[in-house]
This record gives C-alpha cells, sequence and structure tokens, in this order.
C-alpha cells in the first residue's frame, strides 16, 4: 500500500498492552487520513455520551498519505482526535512540523490510545517496539522541557516528541498538545484529554522507509509546487506573516476589540504585522519538506519581558492583543512564550482574558475575585498574569481554566453575555457581526468557534458578498469551502498552501493519485471531503448536538458594532441565522434539524451509519 | 590532480536554512530510493526555532576520518576529495565517526557500513541537495568562495549605514 504505512497501533494505558492491526483499506479511501481517518477510528472505538475526561474516550493519532514524503507541506503534519472537553463535541487538532513524519517511518497511519494510565507515563513508540514509560520526573514539566528531558535520556536527538504541558495535567479545558515546543495541535483542549489519561508524552523514533506509488512524476509535482509556493498565492506567508490581517482586518472594522465591545482598535499600528516584523522578527522558519516557511520566530530584546521568545501568527496576537485592549506586542509575545510552556491553546487564552477583562470593568468580578488582578483592559501585566493562573489552574484561573462557556456559568451574574464561544469553544479574530458569510460558517463548524473550519471569512474580508448581510444561495459556497477544508486536513496538508492548488480538487486528487496509486478523480475527491464533513456532523448528533448548538455568541446577536466606520451598526439577528441555518441544512441535504438523511449517508457510502441518525430522526 | 583550494564542497549559509528538510529528503530518494532522513548525507541540526543548520561532508584536508579508520575502508578521492568508502572493507566499527567533528559520516541503517556524501558523482548537475534548496541556502563552492563571501558580508554589517545612503537616489 503506498501513500500509508498500513498499520494501527492500539496502546492501552490501562493494561499497558499494545496491539497492531492492519488499516482498513476502504477506510483508507473513504476517509483518506488525518482527521478523517482519525474521526472515523475515533466513532467505532467510543460510546455515545462518553464524558471527554473518561478512560473510555480513546486519543486518536494520526498521519496523512502524505506524511514522510517530501510534499512540501504535507509530508509533516499530524491530527490529534477525540470527544472535545468544550464542544462535547468530536475534537479534532492538526499540527506540522516532523512528529508526523517520524510516525509514518515507525510504520504506523494511526495511533489509538485507550484508557487511563495508574500513574504519568509517557510512550515510546520506536518502529515496532512500544514501551510505556514513567513519566514521574517529567510532570510538571513545560512541553520543551519534557522533550529535551526525553531526547537526553533515550540518547537520540532526533526523537520527536509531543507533549502536554503542566495545563493539560490539571485539565485545563484549553490545554493542546504541543510538539518540537512550538507548535501546538492547538484547539479543542485535546491536551487534557492527554492529561485526563496520565499521558504526558508521546516519543517516536522511526527508520523505516517512505516511497510513492509513482515516484517520477511525484517529484515533478513537487518541483512545480515549491515554485508555486515562491508565487503570489504564498507571498503573505513569507513575508509578514498572517499579521498582515491585523491592518486588513481593522480597515474593515471586522477585528473584534475589547471582547466584541468594538469591532476595530485605534491602537492597531503598534501591534500590526509591519510593527512585529520590523522590531521584533528573528528569523523565519519551516516544517519538515516545506518549501514555503512561515514561522515567524520572534524575540523581545528589551524592557519587562526581554528574552520573551515565541512563533507570533495574526490568531494569538489578535487574542492577546486588541481582544484585550492590549498594545504591546512585548507583552504578547511573553503570552505566546507563556502559553507554549504551560500548553495551552494562545487563541481561546487570549479570549478568555479577554472575557474576564470584560467581566471585571463590568463588576461581575472584582479586585478581589481576580486576586489583586487590576483586570481592565488594555493592562498588559494583567494578560501576562492571568495567563500563567489558568495555565496553573490557580486562584481565579481556576475558574477561567474552564474556559468562557463553563467559566460564565460559574461566575453567574449575566456573565454568560460576556462569554464570546461557539459550542463551548473561544471566538476567533473575525467579527462576525459584520462578516455574515464567516458567520454562518462559524456557526455550522463541527469543532466549535473556528476560521480554519471553513474559511469563509474570505468571501467576506474579499468583498465576494456583500458582508453586511446574508442572502439566500450563500451557503452553498460554506459548503465547498468546507469540503475542500476538511480534505486538506484530511490529507494534512498546510492551510497556508492552500492557495497553491490551483484547481484544487484537481491538483489534490492528482496528489493523492501519485501518492497511492489509486487513480482518483477530482469530485471523487470532492465526494470525500464531504463525506469527512457528514461523518464529523454524524458524530455529533450522535453527542447530542443539533441545530440548537448552530448558534452565535451571545454579543454577536444583540449587540450592534457601535464604531463609527464601515461596520457600524451590525448585528446578526434571530432570523438571519435561522435563515443562514435552513440554506446550509438544505444545502448539505440535512433535515431541518441539522441531522444527515439516510438517503444522503446512503449516496456518500456510509450505509453503516444510518441507524446512528435514524434513531435521532424518529426521535424528533 | 585537483588542487586543495580548488575542491567544491556543500556549504549552507545559516541565516537562509529554515531547517524544512528537503536536502535530506532528496539526497536519501536519489541514493536509496527511499524518502527517508536515516539514510540521507546531509542532515539537518535545528538547537532551538532560531538555529537550524544542514551539515554534510567538508572534504578536509588530511580527512580524519580516513586517518582514524583501521580497516584502510576510506580513501580520498585525488579527483575532488571526496571520501569513497570500500564497502567490502568497512565493517561499521564507527571508528570514522568517532573522528568526524561534524557527524557528516555515518552508519546506514541497513548495510551497516559507513556513508558520506559524494557530491552526486552520478548526476551531470552536480549535488542534489543544492539543485532543490528551496530557500537556495545550499551552495557548492570551494573554500575560497566562501571566504569571499563572508568578507563581503562582514564589509556589509561595517557599513550598513553607508550603503544605504549610497544606495538611495
Amino acid at each position: 500500500m503506498y501513500g500509508y504505512a498500513g498499520r494501527v497501533l492500539h496502546v492501552d494505558l490501562t493494561t499497558g498492552k499494545t496491539r497492531i492491526e492492519p488499516l482498513n483499506e476502504d477506510y483508507a479511501k473513504k476517509y483518506i487520513g488525518g482527521i478523517g481517518l482519525g474521526m472515523r477510528l475515533w466513532l467505532d472505538h467510543s460510546k455515545a455520551g462518553v464524558d471527554p475526561f473518561s478512560p473510555e474516550n480513546p486519543l486518536v493519532l494520526t498521519t496523512g498519505p502524505t506524511s514522510g514524503t517530501v510534499w512540501p507541506t504535507g509530508g509533516n503534519g499530524h491530527a490529534f482526535v477525540s470527544k472535545s472537553p468544550q464542544s462535547y463535541g468530536i475534537a479534532e487538532a492538526k499540527s506540522h512540523g516532523s512528529f508526523g513524519t517520524e510516525l509514518k517511518r515507525a510504520g504506523y497511519d494511526a495511533v489509538i490510545f485507550h484508557g487511563k494510565a495508574e500513574r504519568p507515563v509517557y510512550v515510546w513508540i520506536d518502529d515496532d517496539s512500544i514501551q510505556i514509560l514513567d513519566a514521574a520526573h517529567l510532570w510538571g514539566k513545560s512541553p520543551a522541557e519534557t522533550e529535551d528531558i526525553i531526547k537526553e535520556e533515550l540518547g537520540d536527538y532526533y526523537i520527536r516528541v509531543a507533549a502536554i504541558g503542566p495545563a493539560g495535567e490539571k485539565l485545563v479545558r484549553i490545554a493542546c498538545i504541543i510538539n518540537e515546543k512550538s507548535r501546538a495541535a492547538g484547539r479543542c483542549g485535546l491536551g487534557a484529554v492527554m492529561g485526563s489519561k496520565n499521558l504526558k508524552a508521546i516519543a517516536i523514533r522511526g527508520t523505516k522507509d517512505v516511497t510513492v506509488a509513482k515516484p517520477d512524476e511525484f517529484l515533478e509535482f513537487v518541483k512545480e509546487f515549491h515554485e508555486r509556493m515562491k508565487g503570489p498565492a504564498t507571498k503573505k506567508y513569507r513575508t509578514l506573516g498572517t499579521p498582515e490581517n491585523v491592518l486588513v482586518h481593522n480597515a474593515l472594522h471586522c477585528m473584534p476589540t475589547r471582547n466584541y465591545n468594538n469591532a476595530h482598535f485605534e491602537a492597531a499600528e503598534k501591534v500590526s504585522g509591519e510593527y512585529l516584523n520590523d522590531r521584533y522578527v528573528a528569523k523565519i522558519i519551516g516544517c519538515s519538506s516545506c518549501a514555503m516557511r512561515c514561522e515567524h520566530v520572534c524575540v523581545v530584546n528589551e524592557g519587562p519581558y526581554k528574552g520573551a521568545m515565541a512563533r507570533v501568527e495574526y490568531e494569538p496576537l489578535w487574542a492577546m492583543g486588541p481582544y484585550c485592549g492590549v498594545d504591546r506586542l512585548d507583552a504578547i509575545i511573553k503570552g505566546s512564550e507563556l502559553c507554549n510552556y504551560y500548553g495551552i491553546d494562545s487563541i481561546s487564552a487570549g479570549v478568555i482574558v479577554g472575557f474576564a477583562m470584560d467581566c471585571f470593568e463590568n463588576g461581575i468580578l472584582t479586585i478581589k475575585d481576580t486576586d489583586g488582578i487590576e483586570a481592565s483592559f488594555g493592562n498588559h501585566e494583567a494578560l501576562v498574569k492571568l495567563i500563567e493562573k489558568i495555565g496553573k489552574r490557580e486562584g481565579i484561573g481556576d475558574i477561567l481554566a474552564e474556559g468562557v462557556k463553563f467559566a460564565a456559568e460559574k461566575i453567574g451574574k449575566g456573565a454568560e453575555k460576556l462569554a464570546q464561544h461557539i459550542k463551548g469553544v473561544e471566538v476567533t479574530g473575525y467579527d462576525l457581526r459584520c462578516l455574515k458569510t464567516a458567520a454562518l460558517g462559524f456557526a455550522v463548524s463541527f469543532r466549535g468557534a473556528d476560521h480554519n473550519r471553513h474559511g469563509s471569512y474570505a468571501f467576506d474580508v474579499k468583498g465576494k458578498f456583500n458582508r453586511l448581510k446574508y442572502e439566500k444561495g450563500r451557503a452553498k459556497a460554506v459548503k465547498d469551502i468546507e469540503d475542500v477544508y476538511t480534505v486538506i486536513d484530511s490529507m494534512i496538508i498546510c492551510k497556508f498552501s492552500r492557495g497553491t492548488y490551483y484547481k484544487e480538487f484537481e491538483d489534490l486528487a492528482k496528489l493523492y493519485t501519485l501518492v497511492t496509486g489509486w487513480e482518483t478523480t477530482p469530485e471523487e475527491m470532492r465526494l470525500k471531503g464531504e463525506r469527512i464533513n457528514n461523518l464529523a456532523r454524524v458524530i455529533n448528533v450522535r453527542e447530542g448536538l443539533g441545530r440548537k448548538d448552530d448558534t452565535l455568541p451571545w454579543k454577536v446577536m444583540n449587540v450592534p458594532i457601535p464604531d463609527e466606520g464601515p461596520s457600524k451598526g451590525a448585528y446578526v439577528t434571530q432570523e438571519e441565522l435561522e435563515l443562514m441555518l435552513d440554506d446550509y441544512y438544505e444545502a448539505r441535504g440535512w433535515t431541518r434539524d441539522g441531522v444527515p438523511t439516510p438517503e444522503k449517508l446512503k449516496a456518500l457510502g456510509m450505509d453503516d451509519l444510518i441507524p446512528i441518525v435514524e434513531a435521532k430522526i424518529q426521535k424528533a | 590532480m585537483v588542487k586543495i583550494h580548488e575542491r567544491k564542497f556543500v556549504s549552507v549559509d545559516p541565516d537562509k536554512c529554515v531547517g524544512c528538510q528537503v536536502c535530506e529528503y532528496i539526497c536519501a530518494w536519489n541514493k536509496e530510493k527511499a524518502f527517508n532522513p536515516l539514510k540521507s548525507r546531509i542532515r539537518v541540526v535545528r538547537l532551538n526555532p532560531l538555529v537550524n543548520v544542514s551539515i554534510t561532508c567538508r572534504l578536509c584536508e588530511d580527512p580524519p576520518c580516513v586517518a582514524a579508520c583501521p580497516r584502510d575502508a576510506l580513501t580520498q578521492s585525488e579527483e575532488n576529495g571526496t571520501i569513497l568508502v570500500d564497502e567490502d572493507k568497512c565493517n561499521g566499527c564507527g571508528w570514522c565517526i568517532e573522528a568526524c567533528d561534524y557527524g557528516a559520516i555515518m552508519l546506514h541503517p541497513e548495510k551497516k557500513v559507513v556513508f558520506v556524501c559524494d557530491l552526486c558523482k552520478d548526476k551531470p548537475d552536480g549535488p542534489q541537495c543544492v539543485k532543490w534548496c528551496p530557500e537556495e541556502a545550499l551552495d557548492l563552492v570551494t573554500a575560497d568562495v566562501l571566504a569571499q563571501k563572508a568578507r563581503i558580508t562582514a564589509t556589509k554589517k561595517l557599513f550598513q549605514e553607508a550603503l544605504k545612503t549610497s544606495t538611495t537616489p
């Protein structure tokens, strides 16, 4: 089998037993790899309604068909899939670097972690030899420290490690899984799931060869993509990086600021990509096999945060910057460094701090509640202190570590109205009040508030649609782009490379064919994307999510944008939301409750999942 | 016979190298028909996010690896200075690996003999890592040219401000 290692590894942390089974070829063809394969394996090995922190909730790690090949941006990814402790629906998070390549060379397409270890452990996958080793000495350490110690004790510099930090150990609901010190499978709180299993880290060494079905044509294609990746489609990532968005979004007044109190940040210049590149970017580096390189590593050279070093992207920058009213990049870099240290999702961390600041300014949280921290918007010291407290689950941080949804429920006093989340997952840097296509994409995203599940903000930001008004028929565009995105995340190529696939499904199908040797048409590729989206929906339906959860944060639907300018007065009404959802479910061929129909599943070759939806449709 | 200062080897510009490993993949593919960095004759080192370089054989004068081999399995090519490995004589003892200060000679994971960069002698267009490096961080150069480059860089740094004004119209 080309493109696949052909094996799935099961690690039972409760019994310490491991077993290897062959990869189901039908699954590979239907669900590709990455999040598609991961979600299918999770579904097969879990029971409906399982608690995210229960030993019965498996944690699935997968690679993609191009992992371990030299495919630019595709050779390097991996995905984690499980049930989210934030949304209680399906969780998936990807990361890049070199960890995924190593797993593929060790000979696995997927690893499924079952059960829960009695004591802290780490799993050491050395080709065919699997060991569960004591991690007592690693408990409390950051992912970077953990990686260094493991490399030292196993005696091999080239071992790749993915680990959780202190936050994952303490079941902080926004905890992530970090590989190679700075790359995070960030969203949905999978680090907490890993922590709930007492699994501190996964260390991998792979020595096996990876080949592809049609190497000559494949390498030709690689060469072509190296050229494409030097072209206009990726210029942004190679120059200013995603922080370029700061000034773009600010000009459109679509950058959520001070916990959605504004859509425009008056001090945007000071936290812009231009300013960052000028003063803080020390080097731009890349992942294994990537010709593009995007990782803007920033260093603070002076002031109170001297010595802080972290990779900076738009979303975390926005979350810890404008969203908290903070106009200091040195504090944002420090905040990012702390997120890497504790192992928490830096987007969610910033949004939670912004939420806490809003509560503070509204008197819902007092200075006594915040352990003496003056948590006003713009206070950079408060930002840094609160992130630390979340990472440690200390004082107010213990409540905030639950994420804005659960924290607001605990705090009460109307805090719910200030909690900007979808399905329990904190919002990202697009003001949904004035980006109506994005609003739909966010509302229906299967992993909660997330720009990366669809990218439908592009229609609004680039002016393809009237961003201030939703019109029926637009859901088709959202559906189509979602299907592309699920293919991207199942192949596990990098989202930043999407523009280099000029003919999208055609290029993706060609790549898949060259790698696997399975002739695949563009239409079949599109169907795979649609299938994987339906699979995710079926899982969410099984877990009890539905139309009621496809909704928008309170402020998006109740507080019009106050700022004078191009977005003034915009918000999403209940009628608009209902229109969006009807339009979308219709485009997807789902019921009015948002449940995939048996006919749809049959058409997609997922007959075996029909009983799950039938039960829900009958109930309704 | 080529004089020592005319020998060309693959050098890396640390400022340009992003640690992407394309050189490793391409080397292993060309030599072994497999995507497997362990079979690459050039290896990336990433110390922290800021420090990445690819390292391969420097074609030393009086190469310590050759001197260290107790079985005379290694010799240096008089033609271009590459290290030649006699696979029949090599028993993978590792003295040469210990002798090399750069980690440029290594043990093959399957064949259990050592292997080292041969500048892709079978390829008319030269070392494939250089050809494929997407950042143009690798170069096939003589030590003399390297020194020239270093001199130019040092001078540029010294006169950065002056250069800026002189190029402004």
